[in-house]
Order: C-alpha cells, then structure tokens, then sequence
C-alpha cells in the first residue's frame, strides 16, 4: 500500500499525526497519548502491521522519542512511528499486548533510558544489576570509571 | 574359592587350560596347615586383596579404554601425553583426585553425604561374588547366584538417592529422583531378561548355566527368543548402569552432573569408579547368561573344532566377552543422544516389561518342550 | 538474589505448591554462555522461565556513540561473534546507505562468499552444540572438521578466524588471498562429500527425532508476535529471509530458495538451519567461478561524515535478521544506535514455547534458539 493510504490511515485515527518523508520509510510522528489506540489499529486493522520489528528510544536531550518500526508481513509495508516523551515524566502505554516482541524491547528501553511503559506486565530490569544508578543510554549519564570520551 | 568342586564336576576337557589347579592346591594347603577358621580367615584376605586389585585395575583399563573408544569415534587421538600411548594418563588423573579437595556444602546432611559414595562402591563390591572370571576361579558359587546378582543390583539406587538428597541442591535432587525412577523401572526386564536363561538352564547357580551352555552359547541356542532377551538384557543393563543415552541422572547438559554436582575429589572417584565397575559386572552377566562366561566356543559336537577352542585359556574368553559388551555399551555412548525423562519411563512400561513378559513365555514353552539345542 | 515475581500473567498455572525454582546459569553447559534463566518446575514440568540478562551486557549501543564511522564497525563483531562478518557487513551497508557510496562489484561477490560461509560455519558450530544439548557428543568433533576448513580460509584472507574485521564502508579491507578459490573449492567439495554422514548420526537417529519432534512448538503468528526472525520464523512458515525480501550486496543476483518448514517445531527448525547450509553452499558454487575483477574498495574521505536523518538497514545473519539503526547529526560519530539482534527476539519467545513441556525438552528448544549470549546482552 502506497505512503499516501496509511497516511490517511493514520490521520483518521490519530489527527494530530505529523510526517515525514524524506527517509526510507515513512516516518509519523504520533502524541503518546494517541498511541495505543493507533496501535490496535494499525495492528488489526486493514493495514495489518503484525510485525514490530525493532523498538527503542533516542535522547534528545530536551526530550525522548520513542521509536516503532512496524512492518507488515502480508503487505510489506513499513512504517515508522514515534512519540515524544517529556524527560521529567516519561510515560507511555504499552503495546506488550499487541506485539509480544514488545514486552522484552520495553523492559530494555524502561531501564536504559528510564522510560515507563504504563500497564506493562512485568516492568523490571532485565540487563544491568539491580542496584545500578541512573540510565546509561540518557545523555547526561556519566560513568568516570567504564566510559571512554572522545 | 570354597566351592571349586561344584566346578570340578563339570565334564571339562583335560587339556584345557585353567587356574583351577592353583586355586585348589592353595585351597588344600591352606586347611592343611591352619585350623579351619584360619584358613578361612586367609582365603578371605587373600579374595579381599584380590577384588582390590581388580578394581583399581579395572578402573584404570576401563576409564582409559572408554577414552580412547571415544577419541576413536569421535576422530580425534584421546589420551596420548602421559606414558606410552597415554596409558597412564588414569594414573595422573587419580593422582590429581587424591590430592584434590574433598569439599562438602555446607547445608549438606554431612552423614549421608559421606556414607553415599561407599554404599555405592560397597554394593559395586558385593556383585564381585559369584562372578565366575575362569574356570574354577570364583570367589562364591551360591546356589542363588543368579537372584543373588538382581538383589544387590538394585541397592545401588539408595546410594544415589542418598547422595542426591544429601547434597541439598536441586540439579543432586532431580538427578537422584529421576535415578530412582529409571533403575526401578529397568530393574524389572532386566529380572525376566535373566528369567529366560534362568528358565532354559533349569538352575539360579552360575556354574550350573555356564556348564549349561558346553555344547553352544545360549545365544546360539536359543532361538530368537534369547537373542529378544539379550537385546532387552542390554538396553536395560545401560540404563540402569546410567549410561548414555540413559544417563539422565547426571545428564550434563540438562542438570550439570545431577547427582554427584557436588562431589569433589576422591569422593566424586569412587562415584566414578563405581560406575564403571557397574558396567564391568553389568557386562559380565551378560556374557556369562548368554555368552557361556568363561565356556569357550563350542559348536554342538564338532568335536575337533571344540577341541582347538578349549587351547584358549577360559579367562580370555571370559574378559573377552566382557570387553566386547563394554566396548558396546561405550559405542552406545558416543553414537545416541539422551532420552527424555518420559520417553525414558515409556520405553519400559509400554515396550520393554510387555515384551519381556511375552518372551519369557516363549522361552518357557520352548524350555518345556527342549526345542533348544 | 532474585526474588520471584509474575513475568506474564498466567491463568493456567495455579498455585504455588509442590514448585521447585532452580537457575538455569549463569554457568551451564547448555546456555552456551552466561544467560541465567530463573525455571520453575513442578516435578519435571516447566511451569515458568524468568530470564535475566547482562551477564556479558557492555553497552556496544553506547559505546558506539563515541566512535567514528570507521571504527564502530569492528565493535559489533563481538556481538553474535559467530556470525561477526555479516554484522560488520551491516553496519558498513548502514554506513554506505548515509553516504550513497557505490561498492565496486568484486567488493559485493566477496562480502556475499564471505558471509555464506560465515553462515555455514555458524549453522556447523550450532549442529555440534545442539547436539551436545541432547546429550550426544559426538556430532560436535564432525561438525568442526568442517568448520575448521572455513576458518582456515577466513584466516588466509582476513587475518583472523572468528572476529574478521573484514569489512570497511565502501567495500573490504583487503584483496582475496590467491588460495582463497581453490580453497574454497575444496571445501565444496569436502561438504558434499560428509553432509550425509549428519544425516546417518543425527537425521535419522530415532532418539533424536523423538526428542525434537513435537518440541517447542511456535505458530506462525506467535513468531510474528515475538519478532522471531532467521531459521525460527522460518521452521514456523513465516518468510523473513531478508536475503530474499529485501536483497543487499547483489543477493537478487544468485540464484537460492528460501528454506520454509511449517511445522514450527525443534525438528523443523533443526531441518530449516540443516538445508540453510544446503543453498548457502549453492550461492558459493554460483559466485566462486565468478568473482569480477576490479577494486575491492570504493573511494571514499578519510573521515566520514553522515549526513543529518535516520538510516536503518537489515541483514540476515545466521541467527535472523539484524538491523542496524543510526542516528545521526551530521557529525563523525553518530548520536544514537541501535542494533536490534535476532538473539534478543528469539529468546523473548522462550517461556512460550518452553512451559509446560519437561527439562529435556527445554534444552532441545533452546539449542533450536541457537542463542548467542554476546548478541542478547550486546
């Protein structure tokens, strides 16, 4: 399916949705709150994203992004989705219910960069110990011991 | 050594080789000289050091045997570094045992822990009895010998269980659990894989099977029944001697080394010894049931031919025999893969008892009616 | 240490009694690594897996913010180290992609014969350890002989056996060796030749079939929903060769079949990675004869510059599909990466496929899995 239908796709569910073309991919940018509604359906809609295949989050310093690329294992169509998050209160709903591969991209994101993935089964660490402090893939973290600068 | 006349009554041929002559000369000697209960006292010395003796050799040749079979299967050199050929590389490694460690956890219930791996060599010990390792060289000719054997073998088990239970880890507790499920289980076509040459032979006493098999092997004898009954004899001996692809009581990749994880040192040695002392009696029933033990090979009354293979010394038909099973038991070894617990436990109940049982009537029925040769 | 909290919301395991917790790792034979898998048993049956990672987690992503487009290359050969080749060979096409750099033709053939090999002496590696899974040991001194030829070729050419470093953007570092052909030859032939011997030891081994058949079982879907990719999604049916449906360094070029089994079993799936080797064998016959002459490199800056956007490229690498995605400002470094590794889907899939069956069939699936711990944790 061509650029133009999923946007319009997208739009009617999620009106505030911003583009973005210049990339690969068509590139949406979505508000958090707006997410998971988008989400359902664009996973069992007419679409049919089945395929999350990558989920992570970017620092920007003044704020995250938290990126979804989706693909469609039928259609073979993709698209990227991002929402902004506010740094002081980064929450988000989760899609570990929509698509499986999320539950374990989310726990790593939620201990990384410290982004809440809200109604996640099981938020808990998963990678670093559990008495580590602050979230290594933030900019601003800082470790005088194990990091390298340029 | 006491019952050599059992032995004497058989129908051997005089040129046969045999360690009979020094065993009973020694025997007579002995009661000459001493009091009976001296006597006795000194036989008993000498079969205590003798059964040491096998065992600690037994242990060296089979440990570097089933190395070098491996490397041997697995197209690499095995051993190679230590003595000529590798051949004392067991010695090293026994070295490095002894002056290993012998740690206990600290949970652990220290009692049973300890007592667990002597129980095991202790009933590894006992089967030595009735073993006939050439004519006229055995330590006990029980009338029961045959019951006597499925017995004891089965009390290897609560040493496992002990050690399993004693260690307090969860990989000893499962390896001992699924350790007493699985040797409880193969007990039993074991037990009627023996009935049926039990049955043919007409007596629990080995001397009286091996001279049984004079005129031909019960393998050869005995129809495809016996030859049913050796195949489950062998499949159920490896399982209950916990050798691949039945070793799921230590079955590395699943529960690191099940019951003996927490073994060290000379401990984990005798656990390891046992093991393959278990796999030499295991494989010298087996010969000595349907492979005639130390009767060399006689063809029915080919008089000439039997004649040339009573040159060979009994003890090399014996040992060899028993090698040939072990090296087969070992080839099982590195060729399968581990059953699943289930698949384990399916195996006897639902294939191996039913068809053992079915066996066994046949091998009644032609007992009965002497269609064997 | 861990104290057990619901992972998934399970409505059919009930109550607590009669359970055994043991951890699977960090030090087992069977997790190949250091992966540390909390199970719960009742008696034999798995009623829950809680894995817990980071045991060799060093922060590959963060480390390669601090360097360059040349360099941070050669740090994800430490992540799936078996198939180290084709993850450099992503990032370099990521790298490329940001540039628009043309890779000459004979740079192509040869990134394509080294990663087919790659991929056979990782499928080799895993037979062997998977074997050793089912408690046969045997298999994994056969499966080496061969692997140890593909190594030796490696060697000749780029200078190491496991972490080649092989490739820079824009091509690779270096020409062929003048054995390579011949050698490579050989090997083909030597394949051929001992490929029947896997069969008559583990193929047709009724032990073997009966541990795997049945095991581990994963639907179509689920493979989808777990973002399980490589030789898992294809034992389910699910087509993800990126190799086929999304072509890179002239894949559309040679001509090979996408090994698809439905069942969705370890036997499917053990049968998926045994033919992989099959068609990888295939691409290196059609390109062995055929490699161009010309440079092995394109010309590019000393220092390279990605221009401002987001650039993701996808690879098949012998466990799924690896995906690089960059970040960048338009400095020399870049500001944010991202490899999503096949591992670290696969893996999340584990409890479903794995509850309910026994601790035998765990360690069939798991060797299914084929895991790379470095590739998990990153």
């Amino acid at each position: 399916m061509s650029n133009e239908e999923i946007k319009e796709y997208v739009t009617s569910i999620a009106p505030s949705a911003t583009f973005d073309e210049s990339g690969e991919w068509l590139n949406s940018m979505v508000e958090p709150g707006t997410w998971k509604e988008l989400a359902l359906r664009l996973r069992n809609g007419p679409l049919h994203f089945d395929y999350l295949f990558c989920l992570t989050c970017i620092d920007w310093k003044t704020h995250l992004t938290v990126v979804y690329h989706l693909s469609s294992t039928t259609h073979r169509h993709t698209i990227v989705v991002k929402a902004k998050l506010d740094t002081a209160k980064p929450e988000i709903e989760t899609v570990s219910d929509i698509w499986r591969t999320a539950e374990f991209h989310e726990r790593e994101v939620f201990e990384l960069f410290g982004a809440v993935f809200l109604h996640h089964p099981d938020l808990r660490r998963l990678i670093l110990t559990d008495d580590f402090e602050g979230f290594p893939l933030r900019k601003d973290f800082e470790d005088p011991i194990n990091m390298i600068k340029l | 050594m006491s019952h050599e006349k059992a032995i004497n009554d058989l129908k051997i041929k005089s040129s046969m080789f045999s360690l009979e002559g020094i065993t009973s000369s020694l025997h007579q000697w002995l009661y000459a000289t001493l009091s009976p209960t001296f006597a006795l006292l000194a036989e008993c010395v000498i079969v205590i050091l003798l059964a040491i003796a096998l065992f600690a050799a037994l242990g060296l040749v089979l440990v570097l045997m089933e190395r070098k079979v491996a490397a041997h299967i697995q197209i690499r050199l095995g051993p190679n570094r230590v003595g000529p050929g590798g051949m004392f590389q067991t010695v090293a490694d026994t070295l490095k045992l002894i002056m290993k460690e012998g740690l206990t956890p600290d949970k652990a219930d220290k009692f049973l822990f300890n007592l667990a791996p002597f129980i095991v060599m202790i009933v590894a010990m006992l089967l030595l009895a009735p073993i006939a390792f050439a004519k006229g060289f055995q330590i006990w000719d029980i009338n029961i010998g045959v019951l006597y054997l499925s017995a004891i073998s089965s009390l290897s088990v609560i040493g496992i269980l002990m050690a399993g239970w004693a260690s307090n880890n969860k990989y000893s507790l499962l390896g001992a659990m699924r350790s007493g499920a699985q040797i409880v289980s193969y007990e039993l076509s074991a037990g009627l894989a023996i009935l049926s040459i039990v049955v043919l032979s007409g007596s629990l006493q080995i001397s009286d099977i091996i001279a049984a098999q004079e005129n031909g092997w019960w393998l050869f004898k005995g129809h495809i029944p016996v030859i049913i009954s050796f195949v489950i004899f062998i499949i159920a001996v490896t399982a209950e001697t916990n050798r691949a692809p039945f070793d799921l009581a230590e079955a590395e990749s699943e529960l690191t080394a099940g019951f003996h994880t927490e073994y060290s040192g000379m401990r984990f040695a005798l656990f390891f010894l046992a093991e393959y002392i278990n796999i030499f009696i295991v494989c010298a029933i087996g010969a000595t049931l349907f492979l005639g033990g130390w009767m060399p090979l006689h063809i029915g009354h080919w008089e000439g031919f039997n004649h040339i293979m009573d040159y060979i010394p009994s003890s090399i038909w014996f040992f060899g025999k028993t090698i040939f099973l072990i090296f087969l038991i070992m080839w099982f070894r590195w060729t399968f893969p581990r059953l699943r617990v289930d698949q384990l436990l399916n195996l006897e109940w639902k294939y191996l008892l039913p068809i053992s049982m079915l066996n066994l009537i046949l091998v009644t029925i032609i007992a009965i009616f002497g269609w064997h040769f | 240490m861990y104290t057990q909290t619901e992972i998934i919301k399970d409505t059919t395991i009930n109550g607590s009694e009669g359970e055994l917790v043991i951890n699977v790792g960090p030090q087992h034979p069977a997790t190949h690594g250091v992966l540390h898998l909390v199970i719960t048993l009742n008696g034999e049956t798995i009623k829950k897996i809680e894995p817990h990672l980071g045991y060799i987690h060093r922060s590959i992503e963060k480390m390669c913010e601090s360097l360059t487009y040349r360099q941070f290359i050669y740090v994800t050969s430490r992540m799936d180290y078996l198939s180290s080749h084709i993850n450099n060979e992503a990032c370099a096409l990521c790298v490329e992609k940001g540039l628009q750099i043309e890779v000459p033709a004979r740079a192509k053939v040869i990134r394509v014969l080294m990663g087919e090999l790659t991929r056979i002496a990782s499928h080799e590696l895993w037979l062997g350890a998977m074997a050793m899974d089912l408690g046969a040991f045997t298999p994994f001194f056969y499966t080496f002989r061969e692997r140890e030829m593909i190594n030796e070729i490696m060697e000749d050419t780029c200078g190491a056996r496991l972490t080649m470093n092989y490739m820079v953007a824009g091509g690779v570092a270096m020409d062929l060796h003048p054995d390579f052909q011949r050698k490579v030859k050989l090997f083909v032939t030597q394949f051929k030749k001992r490929v029947p011997e896997f069969d008559d030891l583990i193929t047709n081994n009724i032990i073997f079939q009966n541990r795997m058949k049945g095991v581990g079982v994963l639907s179509g879907e689920d493979a989808i929903s777990y973002g399980c990719t490589g030789p898992v999604a294809r034992g389910s049916g699910v087509s993800s060769d990126i190799r086929k449906l999304y072509p890179y360094d002239g894949y559309d070029a040679v001509a090979f079949d996408e090994v698809l089994e439905t069942a969705g079993d370890s036997y499917a799936r053990y049968l998926v990675r045994l033919r992989e080797m099959h068609q990888s064998i295939r691409i290196i016959e059609q390109l062995i004869d055929a490699i161009p002459e010309g440079d092995f490199q394109a010309k590019t800056k000393a220092v390279l510059k990605l221009p401002k956007g987001e650039f993701y490229t996808r690879v098949e690498t012998a466990r799924g599909e690896l995906g690089v995605y960059i970040v960048s400002e338009g400095g020399t470094t870049p500001y944010r990466i991202k490899f999503r590794s096949p591992g670290f889907s696969n893996l999340s899939a584990l409890h479903h496929m794995a509850k309910g069956s026994k601790i035998g069939d765990l360690m069939a699936t798991m060797g299914t899995l084929d895991l790379v711990i470095p590739d998990i944790d990153r």
